[in-house]
């Protein structure tokens, strides 16, 4: 999220599915598409097919690279190379679309005398701080006259200016540099990088789509940001055929974090408040996140309104209930509370629609703390393993433990599928779609909103019993949704009116977020998804009626049924279209509007509106000066585990990441030559994550039965291994028994003048379910990216040994 | 083709398919072929009831339209309408009548006392009646109100985790209930960027 979020000023992918078809290049990298999003890749096909060239990155040479035009291997992991070496082909020839990024971006803005960079400090940039083990931002800040703007020169010749540090940063990045770090070799890289950059300009425009292979890293935020200053400078954001399309793996992965299930957001990307003097009281909070001028500058109104929605209204003489919401003080994300849970400091937790026994990093550890809570909660389809760890865990059936010494009380209850209840999925290019109800669910099944409610309101009754101070915010919460039906479901559409909000006087929908107020007579329970239900009956999430190229009417697009964000940049500065070809949204002289295929992105009567709207100056962001803790611009580091040292700087991997080291969490050398291999894992178009949803379907499981690796046949050969083989793969945690799949679509790369090997395997297999395999997660470590804690799973070290015996 | 009439011939053997081949003059290829079977099939789901719906696996965002009849579930096809997905579904959304329907799905609550070596069967408002005294009992315990005279407002002990799959409006609820309400911070999902 703060790799596109921190550039663009959102944290969603900027364009839909359907404009690939527009694109005349399409950058495939991080993502397998045709595998894991096979039909979103029909896109790509069209796009191919009406001429596009469809490039693809990737360890593996998989289905998506046989249908595209050009396919570069690449080490896991040092995608930053790559992306560095695309943007310094860009600036060493002059191959930038000048006028989009003088009128569009920062580029002509002068950074503070006082910074440094990575060139002249071994590969930190200026302000790190190694007790703290973080960076004093100070000099990441734009040089600003005495007024307190920002000083320019938009001829881009200042040596200060964003372009010229751009230039120097990126000028290591060079093809032979490319080559040594990433095993591209330079004459592939080269062709890549022409044919890819000479297909964006005024006419033309290409897309990059990327999936977790892009983030799942220790500079994950700052790769995804490597992307989006490439697109930016070739003026491909916004545009149709443009853009950056992040590509999600769950239906609704996109609204789980627009209305987050995370501990450092609240609903519409408002950071929860921090404990301390700066989030004390509402207004101190709000001094602190409210901006200037751009969408932010609004500030106050959404949160009051999310407030209101909470705490209903009349929450004027406290502070709408601000001081009723917890402050976050620590690591609180999936990761850092469950080593927490590991050291016994957690009570309780509700799972619901996920498998950390299977699916989280570190699965053993993860498995293990599961022991030491005193209740657990699992709501699923299925008995998936995080409900029966106790009883068929590794660690029970390798006798390391049994059932009659794990203390932890577990509820299961079996959940309501899509079919069987109504509610909002927003898929990968922030469309709410409304599913509808069709049956009611089987037995004791019931929706997750039906747990949560009836919960709610047990809880709300001791509450009233109860008058402590602590109980306030829990008494005052709003929770009175109706309850029809046998089951007294709470009313789905209910939850999505509150959702978009109201008017607290007459309970009239809102129709978007411009209606909100910061005085506590709106509600809205998410600003950015005001809109999807303007009026009494009026749920456009249920609207089925695709018009026009980018399917308006169908379903409903946040914010404000804008397909292609920031698509006021498919324009010029005076308002006309770059090009007929790549016409989107234009000034139109006589109505003194906005106007175009799309809703516009920008005050719609504003001639002078800048694209990205969420900034303070209406410009994308090549450099950032605050929002990113590792580095104002993305710098190349090395996995946490490497089979190489770091060719471009001293500095070997992310300072600000953290390896989450301790017994339990052990990390190989690097290089270390009992772990000479890069190991990397993905996804089956069969199964799904963790298997909760696909092993035990007969079809899917028949498909893909079993846990294999895929290794090349020059690894074979050292390894002594044949196709069909079983072998072992084993890592500094833990080791896993998989069938060799010895393959050619795996290649050996010759990095830094050494050979090096890459082994991938799929990660949806557990004891559970029609087909079994052992858990590749227990090879992964817990470790956290400094921005989002996000781990290291597609890049760590491995051996493999054949399994000895025979071979079935 | 047209069928030659012919009402000397018995019916049975002019339906036999080789005898209306020779009658018809026909290769054998088109409707001849056919029985009166095959000719007067229907497509399964007609007079269903359909649901406009979205495929539940990744975040394509297929849409899905859900036969059902008197209850039941009957059969989950790609909705030709969707302008992402043109009536398509990859081998996971084709099986997702399987996920809503096949034997191992889970349709009672169940309880694993600790230390227990087996499930037992429990009651669903029952079993809410005792989640709620655990939540209730442990956040009382842990319950930190202030630190250094500022508000915290945190229940430290008691974690959360998904939402990628669930709904919207189940992960609007969940935040509400858990981080409004009951003041915890551990709340996470699969999402990360």
């Amino acid at each position: 999220m703060p790799g596109l979020g921190t550039t663009f000023g959102r944290g969603g992918a900027t364009t839909s599915q359907q404009d690939l078809v527009n694109a005349d290049a399409i950058l495939i990298i991080g993502s397998s598409m045709a595998e894991a999003h096979p039909v979103g890749f029909r896109w790509v096909v069209k796009a191919r097919e009406k001429g596009a060239l469809v490039i693809h990155v990737d360890p593996r040479f998989s289905r998506t690279s046989s249908m595209a035009d050009l396919w570069a291997p690449i080490r896991a992991g040092s995608d930053i190379a790559f992306f560095g070496g695309l943007i310094n082909f860009v600036l060493a020839n002059d191959l930038a679309f000048r006028e989009y990024v003088v009128a569009y971006t920062n580029a002509s803005v002068l950074i503070r005398e006082d910074f440094k960079g990575p060139d002249e400090l071994e590969g930190l940039f200026s302000g790190w701080r190694p007790d703290a083990r973080s960076y004093d931002t100070t000099t990441w800040q734009y040089d600003r006259d005495d007024e307190g703007r920002p000083r320019r020169d938009p001829s881009l010749k200042h040596p200060r200016c964003i372009y010229q540090q751009l230039i120097r940063h990126f000028a290591r990045y060079t093809p032979e540099m490319v080559e040594r770090v990433c095993g591209i070799p330079r004459e592939t890289f080269l062709d890549l990088a022409r044919r890819y950059v000479e297909r964006s300009g005024p006419d033309r425009t290409g897309t990059i789509c990327y999936a977790v292979g892009l983030t799942q890293h220790s500079v994950g935020a700052q790769i995804v940001r490597s992307a989006a200053i490439l697109q930016l400078l070739l003026g491909n954001v916004g545009r149709p055929g443009g853009g950056v399309l992040a590509l999600r793996g769950h239906a609704s992965i996109q609204g789980s974090t627009d209305i987050p299930t995370l501990y450092d957001l609240l609903p519409g990307y408002l950071p929860m408040p921090m404990a301390g003097p700066e989030s004390a009281t509402l207004s101190r909070y709000v001094v602190r996140y409210r901006q200037q001028a751009g969408l932010w500058a609004h500030f106050d109104r959404y949160i009051v309104s999310l407030l209101t929605a909470w705490y209903g209204p009349g929450g004027r003489e406290h502070d709408f209930g601000f001081g009723w919401l917890p402050r976050i003080s620590g690591d609180h994300s999936h990761q850092g509370y469950w080593l927490e849970m590991a050291d016994g400091r957690m009570d309780g937790l509700f799972v619901m629609g996920q498998n950390p026994a299977v699916g989280a990093p570190n699965a053993a550890l993860e498995r293990r703390a599961l022991a030491k809570l005193k209740w657990l909660v699992v709501r699923d389809m299925v008995e998936v393993e995080t409900a029966t760890f106790w009883r068929d865990s590794q660690e029970v059936r390798s006798g390391e433990t049994s059932p009659d010494r794990i203390g932890t009380e577990v509820f299961f209850f079996p959940a309501a599928g899509h079919a069987e209840k109504n509610g909002t999925f927003t898929n990968t290019q922030r469309l709410l779609q409304w599913h509808e109800k069709a049956v009611d669910p089987p037995g004791d099944c019931r929706t997750d909103a039906w747990f949560v409610f009836h919960l709610g309101r047990r809880l709300k009754a001791k509450a009233a019993q109860d008058s402590h101070p602590a109980n306030a915010g829990l008494r005052a919460l709003t929770w009175d949704y109706p309850t029809p039906g046998p089951h007294h479901e709470p009313d789905i559409e209910a939850v999505l009116r509150e959702i978009n909000g109201w008017t607290v006087g007459g309970r009239e929908q809102l129709r978007g977020f411009s209606q909100l107020a910061a005085d506590g007579s709106t509600a809205c329970g998410c600003w950015i998804y005001s809109g999807v239900y303007p009026g009494a009956a009026d749920n456009r999430g249920r609207d089925r009626e695709a018009k026009g190229a980018y399917g308006h009417g169908w379903g409903w697009a946040w914010p404000a049924d804008r397909r292609i964000l920031y698509n006021r940049a498919s324009a010029r500065p005076d308002g006309r279209p770059w090009s007929e070809a790549k016409k989107l949204v234009w000034w139109d002289e006589r109505a003194a509007e906005w106007t175009g295929l799309d809703t516009p992105d920008c005050a719609r009567d504003n001639p002078d509106a800048l694209p990205f709207v969420m900034h303070d100056d209406g410009l994308g962001w090549l450099w950032v000066t605050s929002g990113l803790r590792d580095g104002p611009l993305p710098t190349h580091y090395e996995p946490l585990e490497s089979p190489a040292a770091n060719a471009l700087y001293a500095q070997q991997t992310n300072p600000a990441a953290d390896r989450r080291e301790r017994p339990d969490n052990p990390w190989a050398a690097s290089p270390d030559p009992d772990y000479p291999h890069v190991l990397t894992t993905y996804r089956l178009t069969e199964h799904h994550t963790a298997g909760g949803m696909s092993r035990t379907l007969s079809h899917l499981a028949e498909l893909q039965p079993e846990l294999f690796c895929e290794i090349s046949p020059e690894l074979a050969i050292t390894a002594g291994v044949a196709n069909g083989d079983r072998v072992h793969v084993i890592t500094a945690r833990g080791r896993v028994q998989a069938r060799a799949l010895v393959t050619s679509r795996m290649r050996p790369l010759v990095i830094d003048g050494r050979t090096v090997h890459q082994v991938a395997l799929p990660w949806h297999f557990g004891p559970g379910g029609l087909v079994s395999g052992d858990v590749v997660n227990d090879l992964i470590a817990i470790s956290e990216e400094p921005n989002v804690k996000i781990m290291e799973s597609k890049a760590l070290t491995c051996r493999i040994h054949k399994v000895p015996g025979p071979r079935s | 083709m047209k069928q030659v009439y012919n009402p000397r011939m018995p019916s049975l053997l002019r339906r036999w398919p080789v005898v209306r081949q020779l009658i018809d003059r026909t290769d054998g290829t088109g409707d001849d072929a056919m029985t009166d079977r095959t000719r007067t099939l229907g497509v399964r789901t007609a007079g269903a009831s359909v649901a406009r719906s979205v495929c539940p696996y990744c975040a394509v965002g297929c849409g899905q339209l859900i036969f059902h009849r008197d209850g039941k579930l009957e059969s989950i096809e790609g909705d030709p309408a969707s302008p992402i997905s043109e009536g398509r579904l990859c081998p996971k959304g084709a099986a997702t009548y399987e996920l809503l329907t096949h034997a191992a799905r889970a349709t009672r609550v169940k309880y694993r006392a600790p230390f227990a070596s087996d499930w037992q069967d429990l009651d669903p408002e029952t079993a809410l009646d005792m989640i709620a005294d655990r939540v209730w009992e442990t956040r009382a315990r842990g319950f930190v109100a202030e630190r250094d005279g500022l508000p915290l407002m945190q229940c430290p002990t008691i974690a959360h985790l998904g939402g990628a799959t669930l709904d919207n409006e189940e992960n609007y609820l969940i935040k509400k209930l858990f981080a409004g309400g009951l003041g915890m911070v551990a709340i996470s999902n699969q999402a990360r960027i």
